[in-house]
């Protein structure tokens, strides 16, 4: 039986569900000194002076040190934008580190924070993309001239489709700025001895951690070990640097001793790379029949106070993803990158590519509602056929490698029923006592995979690979080491099912080990959906060989051909003449004893490791549905029920992919109605708690009704294309294009994110958008 | 985040803990089951330089009958109100309101008393404690003293309470049959209500508004309607007349004002 | 200044001098070094620290170690004795995929027993709404709902083989 495709129950759960999970802070080295940071407490200011006299007179503080006292090279970035490890001599966002203490334990530690004493010198503040754009706004880096950090032009914007097109229309979006909050905080371990640097972090990525951080600190990478055990979550906002990386292995050196850093909630809410926080001016051209002739995109990215190279990258994925799953002759797009006084943005789940998603699927409804035709007629008037693939964009980064949207349609039509639907929502719309009913849809295409090769690189990364070694053990177990680096994933899981299937061992006798690179040959890690993608593939080409090495020694202790030799149930036998076999286990001890193998061959020979490359991204897709429900009194806008038609390939593991799409979906709604991160006219953050950040809990969400295509890729022999960030990428347009729709009769076409009461209950007085 | 340093002071008697707060005054807090007052220390919005730990004087965690009402001991917890079924009987409106306050280990640990004594505009019990216009007991060192509930919150996070006093007991009247009703908006089931409103009515009717002042206050304009017998759409929208809701990240005062309007509405539906 | 406490902690006795504002979180991990009990918050909204105090679900996070002091806590290590079986909510999240990164899990299984344990047979409206206080960021909650579901449908759990398919 093919383990590939069932239902598993994963590997990763026994630890979990019995508290010997090992996070980062549960980590407890003797001699442990605890590190906490002095944060600024201005959006934007100059630092006069630094006073650490009372912070150091406490019982068991051990230190405190500002940038002057330890002379630290920037952290890796953008080049001459970079971010200092601590502040030098001007803060640029609230919760920016000025100074850093450590003492016996955390608590003293963090006494101690309170007690140094910073002189700011307040400077006039830019709070979001608008102000930033003034001509006589506040310069974040004066010597640039604008905080207009970077620009792409387009280089035709197509103005004369526009001008000839029978109509148009136009819409200024606001994708809200987002926190990526796992419910892990950010936290690391430093032990930096004479023999080297241990690291602990959680992280997703821990040979990126290991090859930065060594080169920044000067060491070579083998005195550098990183091991980012239990991750409890990333969705992308695990993979940047933050001051604490580098700090924490320059004063455990510094101090004979290992030194911990965990963040309080409050620090991750404003120190842990924000996502989204785009706004866009969206145009599209169409005739009298809905068929698109152009859309044009100017992306507006809010980079917080340091600009990250993923975060000023994020346009590109949406600009590259724009034109969704349509063919549009004309796609003109351009972007900026503008730095503001907030806190730093870069990838979270979907990274650029919901952003896309959310457009172009508000776009077509724009469609639908100009000219008063049912919006899946829009859609389908514009899908790109399924006979099309590989099918060019008007980006050089994107050719699609498959999908069916039409299909996805179709069967999100089977799982639904939109005709009741309709019928409600006239009936609820004539009673006063119930709720407005809105329907909306979102057929959504991401770009996922990463990637072939070139496609991480931009990001600082060494490949686009991934790493897998298998080595098989004198018993005939298997043990799958990989670079991808799960954070709840299941990668564990689902490594040992696709290994299992194609070296022909138990499931059971399978270990997946990952997040060590001590014992971990390289690795990228896990981020843009690409675990199962690249890596996946990784186990199966590393599968394949050892299970032929293995047929060979088989063959030769069986006397037979190595041709006859088939496996399975770990067993290998003779075609045709079962009774004529040997058990894996014999097989792989025999692997280790010259004596026993063939003479070509050399002991150990059951163990192989490939950096697994792509040729190139996949392209999951799919089509969602949301019906909500607004009180007309209140506003209150819930979502009642989410149909979600997922095409992500071939699936691993049914389940776990169940899950990877109810967690992007519940994210993608919390953007859609509850979370956004603000700030007021000061730059500070009003949002950096769990009180006041709107993360939805159980009776907020609703059960989800879930369908599935299949189109595999053809892109790596598993015919999978990850499926980590769709349900992020298909919801937000999904819940918008409801809440308008639940409101279009007042003549509304357009809701920004969050869609929270206060706003609704405007609309719903008149405040028509 | 972790709390400043202070010194700790179990009471095992409300005797004690009334000398423990003589001798230390200002400088000290009460803690009960801690769930207004340790949030807040985390935060270091506040840091008491001595905590007097109340919770485990056993004799004011009690819920009885007593003649025309119901005493409640100022350290039952919310879980004991909420399914107390005396109480469900007799002022239902109290235990249904405890049904909502926080989420269910608030509600295991949090106590009656601490929650009134925190004194927020945005908590749910000051509300009932006004609709149903009980009485609450205070002792200090030279005997007990009734305040009634218009009477027990006095300023932002204030309450009559004073600093070498201990609250000890709410007295609720019964209300027999008389009809109730408790409306609380909020974005998730574990949030602090936007706007909330609890309603007892009777010979001399409450209404108890939730997050619609500096201090918990009654809609007595709305009271004075429902007295004349207006009609409830009237009632309702006179909810905000005469008070000023505060603004904030999830509602501005013209929204509150509107909340307000709509929920009482829907209390006396 | 210090202050002795006892706690019993998963049937065992802790004796110490702690200092009184050690939140009972942290007595908990850095002192009984039982690191399954989480923290992901400031503000008590998240739930990871939820244990059980005398049998019912608070968070650790919001009660001082002082406080627990003469108290019964149990954690998710008291939940199954060390070679097993787990207990129903516990195999309950493992068949119905109830966790991702698993931080938010010993809270859950937490809150999760304490519901269990008033009501057999709870309605999902009861569990979404006996788990406001516990947040997941990974799972959308729906599978957590069924995993509670299981436990309550198997309260004496079930035997199971770790990669047995289904």
């Amino acid at each position: 039986m093919s383990l590939v495709g069932a239902r598993v129950i994963r590997k990763e759960d026994p630890n979990l569900i019995t508290g010997r999970g090992q996070f980062v802070d549960d980590v407890q080295l003797a001699g442990t000194a605890h590190m906490a940071f002095v944060r600024s407490i201005e959006a934007h200011a100059t630092i006069k002076s630094i006073d650490s006299t009372a912070a150091l007179e406490c019982d068991g503080v051990i230190g405190v040190w500002t940038a002057q006292d330890l002379n630290l090279a920037a952290l890796p970035g953008v080049p001459g934008l970079q971010r200092p490890p601590l502040a030098m001599g001007k803060v640029r966002f609230v919760g920016e580190a000025v100074a850093v203490v450590v003492a016996e334990d955390r608590y003293v530690a963090a006494d101690a924070a309170e007690l140094v004493f910073v002189d700011y010198e307040p400077l006039p503040v830019v709070t979001n993309i608008n102000d930033a754009l003034q001509p006589e706004a506040s310069l974040l880096f004066e010597e640039v001239g604008s905080n207009t950090v970077f620009e792409m032009p387009t280089p035709d914007d197509f103005q004369s489709v526009f001008d000839d097109a029978p109509h148009t229309s136009s819409v200024h979006i606001v994708n809200n700025r987002c926190a990526p909050a796992p419910m892990e905080t950010h936290a690391c371990l430093a032990d930096h001895g004479p023999s080297g640097l241990t690291l602990w972090a959680s992280f997703q990525a821990p040979h990126h951690l290991r090859n930065t951080v060594s080169g920044w600190l000067g060491i070579a990478q083998d005195q550098c070990r990183v091991i980012t055990p239990d991750v409890g979550g990333g969705f992308g906002a695990k993979v940047n640097w933050t001051p604490d990386l580098f700090v924490a292995p320059i004063l455990s050196k510094l101090l004979g001793r290992p030194v911990k850093y965990t963040q309080t909630r409050s620090e991750c809410m404003t120190q842990m790379y924000h996502g989204r926080a785009q706004e866009q001016d969206v145009d599209i051209a169409y005739d009298a029949d809905g068929q698109i002739l152009a859309l044009r995109v100017l992306v507006y990215q809010d980079c917080g106070g340091y600009p990250d190279p993923t975060g000023m990258g994020l346009p590109a994925l949406t600009t590259t993803m724009a034109a969704g799953c349509y063919v549009i002759p004309n796609v003109s797009v351009a972007w900026k990158n503008i730095v503001t006084n907030t806190t730093p943005v870069a990838a979270y789940r979907g990274a650029g590519r919901p952003e896309a998603s959310y457009l172009i699927e508000r776009a077509i409804d724009l469609i639908a509602y100009d000219l008063e035709i049912d919006p899946l007629v829009v859609r389908r008037k514009n899908f790109i056929p399924p006979e099309s693939f590989p099918y060019a964009t008007h980006s050089e980064i994107a050719v699609y490698d498959s999908g069916n949207f039409a299909g996805a349609l179709d069967e999100l039509l089977n799982i639904m029923d939109n005709d009741a639907i309709r019928a409600e929502q006239q009936e609820n719309l004539a009673d006063p006592a119930k709720p407005l009913l809105g329907v909306g849809f979102a057929s959504w295409l991401e770009i996922a995979g990463f990637g072939p090769p070139g496609s991480l690189e931009g990001f600082g990364h060494l490949g686009s690979w991934e790493s897998v070694q298998i080595r098989i053990q004198p018993d005939g177990s298997a043990i799958v080491y990989t670079g991808a680096s799960p954070h709840g994933q299941g990668t564990v899981t689902t490594f040992a099912q696709i290994a299992a299937d194609y070296l022909g061992i138990d499931f059971d006798k399978i270990s997946v080990r990952h997040g060590d690179t001590a014992t971990i040959p390289q690795g990228i890690g896990t981020l843009g959906s690409r675990s199962v993608a690249v890596g996946g593939e990784g186990v199966k080409t590393a599968s394949v060989r050892i299970a032929d090495r293995a047929k060979r020694i088989a063959a030769h202790l069986l006397e037979a051909n190595p041709d006859d030799i088939e496996v399975a149930n770990g067993n290998f036998s003779v075609k045709g003449t079962p009774a004529q076999n040997v058990s894996w286990g014999e097989v792989a001890w025999a692997s280790f004893r010259p004596l026993e193998i063939p003479e070509d061959m050399e002991p150990g020979s059951l163990d192989n490791t490939v950096l697994q490359q792509v040729p190139n991204f996949s392209f999951p897709s799919g089509a969602y549905a949301c019906v909500v429900e607004i009180d007309k009194e209140t506003g209150d806008t819930r979502v009642r029920d989410m149909y979600l038609v997922d095409d992500c390939g071939t699936v691993i593991s049914p389940m776990l992919a169940e899950g990877q799409v109810h967690g992007g979906v519940a994210q993608g709604i919390a953007q859609a109605l509850y979370e956004e991160v603000r700030y007021d006219e000061n730059g500070q953050p009003t949002t950096a708690t769990f009180m006041d950040y709107l993360i939805p809990a159980a009776p907020e969400l609703p059960n989800f009704t879930s369908g599935r295509t299949n189109t595999p890729t053809p892109n790596n022999t598993l015919g999978a294309k990850g499926i980590g960030e769709s349900g992020s990428v298909g919801a937000p347009p999904a819940v918008i294009n409801a809440v308008v729709d639940g409101l279009h009769h007042l003549g509304v076409t357009h809701v920004d994110m969050p869609a929270n009461p206060q706003k609704i209950w405007r609309i719903l007085q008149g405040g028509v958008t | 985040m972790i709390p400043a340093k202070f010194d700790y002071k179990p009471a095992s008697s409300a005797e004690e803990a009334i000398l423990l707060l003589q001798e230390y005054g200002d400088e000290a807090k009460v803690i009960a089951g801690g769930h207004s007052l340790l949030p807040l220390m985390k935060l270091r919005l506040a840091n008491p330089e001595v905590i007097i730990d109340i919770g485990e004087i056993q004799d004011l965690s009690f819920i009885e009958e007593r003649d025309d009402h119901i005493a409640v001991g100022a350290l039952t917890r919310h879980r004991l109100v909420e399914h107390s079924d005396l109480l469900r009987e007799n002022v239902p409106l109290l235990a249904h309101a405890a049904s909502h306050v926080g989420d269910p280990q608030v509600r295991n640990r949090g106590t009656i008393g601490g929650s009134l004594c925190h004194g927020d505009p945005a908590s749910d019990l000051p509300a009932v404690v006004l609709a149903t216009r009980a009485t609450l007991i205070i002792r200090s060192q030279t005997g007990e003293r009734e305040v009634a509930a218009d009477d027990f919150f006095t300023d932002f996070w204030e309450t009559a309470v004073n600093p070498a006093e201990l609250l000890m007991e709410i007295r609720f009247p019964k209300v027999g049959d008389q009809p109730w009703a408790f409306q609380k908006f909020s974005r998730r089931a574990q949030d602090w209500a936007i706007v909330g409103c609890a309603v007892q009515h009777g010979s001399n009717p409450g209404i108890g508004m939730i997050n619609m002042g500096s201090i918990p206050v009654r809609s007595s304009v709305a009271e004075e309607a429902l007295r004349s017998g207006n009609a409830v759409i009237d009632v309702a929208s006179v909810a905000d007349e005469g008070l000023s809701p505060p603004s904030d990240i999830h509602a501005e005062v013209d929204y509150r004002r509107h909340l307000a309007r709509v929920l009482l509405g829907r209390a006396l539906s | 200044m210090t202050f002795p406490i006892s706690v019993n902690v998963n049937g065992q006795t802790m004796e110490q001098e702690i200092d009184p504002r050690t939140l009972l979180v942290h007595f908990i991990r850095d002192d009984c070094r039982l690191t399954g009990t989480h923290v992901g918050c400031d503000t008590s909204n998240c739930g990871a620290c939820t244990v059980l105090l005398d049998g019912e679900a608070v968070k650790s996070c919001t009660v001082l170690a002082v406080q627990a002091s003469g108290h019964d806590i149990t954690t998710v290590e008291g939940l199954a004795p060390p070679d097993g079986p787990f207990t129903p909510i516990q195999e309950g999240f493992r068949q119905e995929h109830g966790l991702q990164c698993g931080y938010c899990t010993p809270g859950m299984l937490m809150a999760g027993t304490a519901l269990l344990n008033e009501i057999e047979n709870p309605t999902e409206e009861q569990i979404r709404s006996h788990l406001e206080g516990n947040l997941c960021r990974c799972t959308g909650y729906e599978m957590i709902v069924r995993s509670v579901q299981w436990a309550a449908e198997h309260p004496d759990g079930i035997p199971v083989e770790i990669g047995e398919g289904s």
